[in-house]
């Protein structure tokens, strides 16, 4: 156990029966679904109102939108295999199935890319119409989060690794708790999917 | 670097490789029952349970909901409400549109029976 002016990170604290970090997610995750579910009820405030709505799949390109969510879908088990690999000493297996993680994220991110080029070269834009201010607001905020989550994974991945001696168990709870950020991240998409391919 | 330690254990990959594959199912049958264009309200109902459903397997496993411990479920509780309610005023406002049909005005009278005023 290091001297960490941090409280609580791997041990449990008595009064919430959790560490610190695994709580703290966890009310952070509470306020981005708070984030998300605004959007969400304003898609569906404007699209019960309106008197016509765009063909959503004849729109977007469902093919590419169900590549991606396979991909989300993989790195977010790839990801707890990581968390696997790290809780049981396996250090080239958690780098194996962490580096693929951060990969299903690229993947995910170019595909994105490719599918909002072919919207602009179609002269379809943000302002085009609510459907698309509302597909462009809100997939563009979950890219965001698929960045952010990039951003921790690289970390731990990289320069993180170094707590794996030092404290095995802090590093692991870490992992954990950017996976649980990453599952989130899946979760958001596993609902973006549907609303605005499928309906 | 990897020396045993006491602060490693086994873990058991099989139940995510498991929930894995039941994901990837639901993806193909989400697909293919939207491409059945069915109507909507049984294409909004097929899809959001199914996303719920694989909302609720990634929670509770790859996020280990399953077996949390109390502290969790109290602000996702709360937070569960918060979301359904954001939801119920969107329902409230837009009901007339959703289901076809008017509510009552506050004379009592339904305005699709008949246009107010040109009765007189």
């Amino acid at each position: 156990m290091s001297t960490d002016a941090l409280p609580y990170t791997t041990t449990i604290r008595p009064d919430t029966g959790l560490t610190n970090p695994k709580l703290g997610i966890w009310l952070f995750l509470a306020s981005e679904v708070m984030l998300f579910g605004s959007l969400f009820s304003a898609y569906a405030l404007l699209r019960t109102g309106a008197p016509s709505w765009p063909d959503q799949s004849a729109t977007l390109s469902v093919p590419l939108a169900t590549l991606n969510t396979i991909i989300l879908i993989s790195s977010s088990v790839t990801m707890v295999l990581a968390w696997a690999g790290a809780a049981s000493g396996k250090l080239s297996r958690y780098r194996l199935y962490m580096g693929m993680t951060l990969l299903g994220g690229a993947l995910f991110l170019v595909v994105k890319a490719f599918e909002y080029g072919e919207k602009f070269s179609h002269g379809l834009y943000p302002s085009t119409n609510n459907f698309l201010a509302l597909y462009f607001t809100l997939t563009g905020l979950h890219a965001l989060h698929v960045i952010g989550g990039m951003i921790v994974n690289a970390y731990l991945l990289g320069p993180g690794t170094r707590m794996w001696t030092r404290d095995h168990l802090r590093f692991t709870n870490r992992v954990e708790i950017a996976g649980i950020y990453w599952h989130f991240v899946d979760v958001v998409w596993i609902f973006l999917f549907p609303v605005l391919y499928l309906l | 670097m990897s020396s045993p330690n006491p602060t490693t254990h086994a873990v058991n990959v099989r139940p995510y490789l498991v929930i894995f594959a039941t994901l990837l199912a639901l993806t193909i049958i989400t697909v293919a029952v939207a491409s059945l264009k069915l109507g909507e309200s049984t294409t909004v109902l097929v899809a959001i349970s199914i996303a719920t459903t694989k909302a609720a397997l990634v929670a509770m496993f790859f996020m280990h909901l399953k077996g949390e411990k109390p502290m969790i479920f109290w602000p996702l509780g709360l937070t569960a409400v918060l979301f359904a309610s954001l939801f119920a005023f969107v329902l409230w406002t837009e009901g007339d549109h959703l289901f076809g049909t008017r509510f009552m005005d506050a004379f009592g009278t339904s305005p699709t029976a008949s246009s107010p005023g040109r009765e007189h």
